[in-house]
């Protein structure tokens, strides 16, 4: 059989490296980092999946076949995500003649909370009726 | 086998050549393939192009998560701190421990060491059935504080319809992921059983390589719902 046999000494590397940055990952969780929180702990998620990927999943010995299809899934999730986004929070950026501002940018689940800056716009059709 | 298509050798060929009695091939050897390398590598793409699929099944659920969090981050936050991350944490690190087993149990495989191959498996699996005991008393624990979304749910706080959206969505992703759980446990118990039977050999342990590739993308997934819904909004809180 032509699998590649990687020492045990990688996996007790990897093993280790995914501890340290699981631990990372929750110290920060406890720092408030502003807009970085997210970031750093996708970051660090994704840096987790790669390792796991190329070396539990033993791709880094594939062939370049099977890492192509494993690209993949990540071209197609950036589409899903980036296609979508971009509609959503694009969305009253420009308001096309005799339409609404903001029409359909949010949807206002239950009272809307007025307590920061203005008030949300209330939606065409509440997805929800208000909580009694 | 036609005569004439030389580069196709007869996988019945002579019993003397090829050392595996009067087959002529391995036995695990199915004849729309002329190698046993070549099998596998059949075998692992089609694993791949299912993994692939998956991704975009939980991709789904992702989108909606990460469209809601820009919509109602303060819910997220909220939400976020209902969650224990003590038990969060104990299960990544439960998972990502199942994962190397996982890999030394392949390890073992790919090497013949049959009766560790069986043990491997076996910690795999106890440490599966551990996640799930720790999740199902988070789900218990939620289920008492009635923040199971629907006609039951009672939240305390401004936001409460979109933290039941927030719990909807931990209850969809932690639940599929859970399903797939389950799921990767079955696949590893009749595994398991194969590796004991003796079944496989270094020249052929496809089906202990596949469901591993299926174990470790389940710890993949958890790898990002561990931060998404139990660390990323918390910091809110806090300075």
């Amino acid at each position: 059989m032509s699998g590649h046999i990687s020492p045990k000494k990688t996996y007790y590397v990897i093993f280790g490296s995914l501890m340290v940055l699981t631990t990372i990952t929750v110290i920060v969780a406890f720092i408030n980092l502003g807009a970085l929180n997210f970031p750093v702990a996708l970051g660090i998620a994704i840096l987790k999946a790669t390792l796991v990927i190329l070396f539990f999943m033993h791709v880094k010995y594939s062939s370049r076949l099977t890492k192509l299809i494993c690209g993949t899934a990540f071209f197609f999730l950036m589409v899903l995500f980036g296609l979508t986004l971009s509609d959503y929070l694009s969305r009253g950026w420009f308001t096309a003649p005799g339409g609404t501002a903001g029409a359909g940018t949010q949807v206002t689940i239950g009272p809307p909370a007025p307590t920061e800056g203005e008030p949300a716009e209330p939606a065409e059709e509440p997805a929800r009726a208000p909580e009694p | 086998m036609p005569d004439g298509v030389a580069a196709h050798a007869d996988p019945h060929g002579p019993a003397s050549a090829t050392g595996f009695g009067a087959a002529g091939h391995h036995p695990a050897l199915q004849h729309h393939f002329q190698t046993l390398a070549q099998q596998q590598e059949a075998a692992t793409l089609g694993m791949w192009i299912f993994l692939v699929t998956e991704v975009m099944f939980f991709g789904g659920l992702l989108m909606a998560y990460l469209l809601y969090r820009v919509w109602y981050p303060a819910a997220w936050s909220e939400g976020s701190l209902e969650l224990d991350i003590r038990l969060g944490a104990f299960n990544t690190v439960v998972l990502i421990a199942s994962s190397l087993t996982m890999a030394l149990g392949v390890r073992a495989a790919q090497t013949g060491a049959q009766k560790w191959t069986v043990r491997w498996l076996l910690i795999t699996m106890a440490l599966g059935f551990t996640f799930l005991v720790v999740k199902f008393f988070e789900y218990r624990e939620k289920y008492l504080l009635h923040h199971i979304p629907g006609p039951n749910f009672e939240f305390e706080g401004p936001h409460a319809g979109q933290v039941e959206l927030f719990l909807s969505l931990y209850f969809g992703l932690t639940g599929l992921h859970a399903l797939h759980m389950v799921v990767g446990f079955s696949l590893l118990a009749v595994i398991t059983w194969m590796a004991h039977r003796r079944r496989f050999s270094p020249e052929w342990y496809t089906p202990v390589e596949l469901s591993g590739l299926y174990w470790h993308f389940v710890d993949i997934v958890w790898i990002f719902l561990f931060p998404l819904l139990y660390l990323v909004d918390r910091a809110r809180q806090f300075g």
